[in-house]
């Protein structure tokens, strides 16, 4: 059956998850960085009793009310394509990925209920101090929300705590905590939502920047922007930590994800970083088109080393070590590994047709050696790779990966200095009289998104042929519908999703140009 | 007992409240609602239903196929 399975099913498949996720992510971050900021305002405004903070606070909160109203479900529809476009993978993970997607919906629901209507509805109404905890509730709560679903993420990239069952074909959760606290998760988790900060400083910035090129709404804009600059440098010092822990663990978990990231088709002792490159359009090997060349490239020595593995001459694996093996540094090839993942396939067709013929001993012997650990070890850990027919599946779209993974870092960079460079102008009052840093700061919204996007890319794209690292790739996941019905609602989300932007572009727009004293 | 009426009558009126003085938010509200008819009467009907749920009666059926799927 995986044999007949229509690639085009499968492009399109994950076409469509791709377009509702990067939708999806358009209306998250803005949503889980800037409740902080309102709730940091909100703090000021409550220690001080100073009417502006209260009148900033307000101004924030309508703009995170629009984009949170706007956003809220779209995840839903991911939920939809798993029952019918993924339904072997949402077999496969059994409740790995249902456990942590029920926390998050009971606990949204909650949060959603409860303190968001204090927030909302609570001005005058409740006491401050209230209405503050409120708001700080609505920020913990919308960000611990988002754990259980990056917890799940995480586990596809790192699957930790689980036993896979040959009766049920399911993976069973054997230890929650080795599922919500592996290292991966807890760094995704922890990447992801300080680069949502960041970009949520950046829209404070950028909006208020607007006012000041406007003239108007001078002293609101200039305090919005020291929050936010103050918040957005130091999560954009903390989001430079994590992703570069984040790196760590792709280095060890996903090599072949960090090879791509980089353009590292050659293993070497002490490798260079390439703080800039651009791709050719010729292959370095004419059987994948995946394997560009450099046109050129500046390197700077031993730092992917040290970024890897904390060693500035530590052997870093490239594309070609990953895939013909390296004996030397102990890689496997991945022909090898296909073998392992064909033997442990074989071992569990035995089975069914054991159980299935009805030989209840042959069934129970050979369940127990599929769950020895020594077979999981050496054999189910590379299940997957029975499905790949050829080694080239393995590596991902190499342009693709690099580009992303240079941009993210690249406009993380930038934003840090814009943050410092926001505050120096606000403090010496400068800021109204520098048009270009103010355009730069309007310009940089788009830029923030970009980024967020890009980081997705890296974290998606690069796990490919994977939908289960090593164990389940994409060909084996998807269900037998027909193409056409996949392209008919790719093209219905296109729609929807971009009327549903445009209403939040207009309605946001409309807010801002009233300004806060509306 | 009467407390425990009035404090709920209060979260009541709370939300009742809140509700009417909504301007922006009745529009807001408006895109939840249409968003959510159009997910799960539209989408989720019509086009996404549970593949296993709707091919499959039971869980044993289910994993059958998978293991089926998987192994040829």
């Amino acid at each position: 059956m995986i044999e007949s399975v229509d690639m085009s099913l499968v492009d399109w498949s994950r076409a469509q998850f791709a377009l509702t996720a990067m939708y999806h992510w358009i209306f998250v971050p803005l949503t889980l960085g800037l409740t902080f900021i309102i709730a940091i305002m909100e703090t000021i405004y409550v220690k001080t009793g100073n009417p502006e903070w209260g009148k900033i606070t307000r101004f924030w909160m309508k703009l995170f009310g629009i984009n949170f109203a706007i956003g809220v479900a779209t995840g839903i529809i991911l939920e939809f394509e798993f029952g019918t476009n993924w339904s072997k993978y949402s077999w496969f993970v059994g409740d790995i990925f249902g456990a942590p997607l029920a926390i998050e919906g009971i606990m949204a629901f909650f949060l959603e209920s409860t303190f968001i209507a204090v927030m909302f509805f609570g001005w005058g109404k409740v006491s401050k101090k209230f209405h503050l905890v409120s708001t700080w509730l609505v920020a913990v709560g919308s960000n611990l929300s988002a754990l259980w679903i990056l917890v799940a993420n995480a586990w596809m990239q790192k699957p930790v705590g689980m036993q896979f069952n040959p009766e049920t074909a399911r993976n069973e959760m054997v230890n929650f905590w080795e599922v919500a606290l592996s290292p991966t998760a807890v760094n995704k988790f922890l990447h992801t939502i300080s680069s949502a900060y960041v970009l949520s400083a950046v829209f404070v910035i950028g909006v208020s920047a607007w006012y000041l090129l406007k003239n108007r709404e001078l002293v609101f804009a200039r305090k919005s922007i020291i929050v936010a600059a103050i918040f957005g440098f130091l999560t954009s010092v903390y989001t430079i930590g994590t992703g570069d822990g984040s790196a760590r663990h792709v280095a060890k978990d996903q090599p072949m994800k960090f090879a791509a990231m980089e353009g590292l088709y050659n293993g070497q002792e002490g490798a260079g970083l390439v703080a800039l490159g651009v791709f050719s359009s010729s292959e370095t090997d004419p059987k994948n088109e995946n394997l560009k060349d450099f046109a050129m490239k500046i390197e700077i020595p031993n730092i992917l080393s040290y970024m890897a593995f904390m060693d500035w001459n530590a052997f870093v694996p490239g594309i070609h070590d990953l895939i013909d093996g390296n004996e030397k540094q102990g890689i496997m090839s991945a022909n090898e590994k296909i073998e392992r993942g064909k033997v442990a396939l074989a071992k569990l067709k035995a089975f069914k047709e054991a159980r299935k013929s009805g030989d209840k001993e042959l069934a129970e012997k050979l369940k127990t050696e599929f769950l020895a650990k020594n077979f999981q070890d050496n054999y189910f850990k590379y299940f997957g790779y029975a499905y790949i027919t050829d080694t080239n599946q393995l590596i991902p779209n190499v342009p693709l990966l690099f580009y992303s993974f240079h941009i993210m870092v690249g406009i993380g960079m930038f934003f840090m200095f814009l943050f410092i460079y926001a505050l120096y102008l606000i403090i010496r009052k400068k800021a109204i009289k520098h048009k270009l840093f103010l355009r730069v700061a309007i310009w940089s919204i788009p830029l923030a998104y970009l980024a967020s996007q890009a980081g997705w890319i890296v974290a998606e794209v690069g796990r490919q042929p994977w939908v289960i690292q090593d164990l389940m790739p994409t060909m084996a996941a998807v269900s037998h519908i027909s193409t056409g019905a996949v392209q008919t609602t790719f093209w219905l989300f296109t729609i929807i999703f971009t009327t549903l932007l445009i209403a939040e572009l207009r309605i946001m727009f409309r807010q801002i140009k009233n300004g806060p004293n509306s | 007992m009467t407390n425990k009426k009035n404090w709920f009558q209060k979260v009541v009126y709370f939300y009742i409240d809140g509700f009417k003085s909504m301007k922006l938010g009745r529009t807001l509200w408006l895109i939840i609602l249409l968003k959510l008819f159009f997910m799960f009467f539209v989408l989720r009907m019509f086009f996404f239903p549970n593949y296993l749920k709707s091919n499959f009666k039971t869980d044993k059926e289910r994993s059958e196929y998978i293991l089926e799927s998987l192994t040829k």
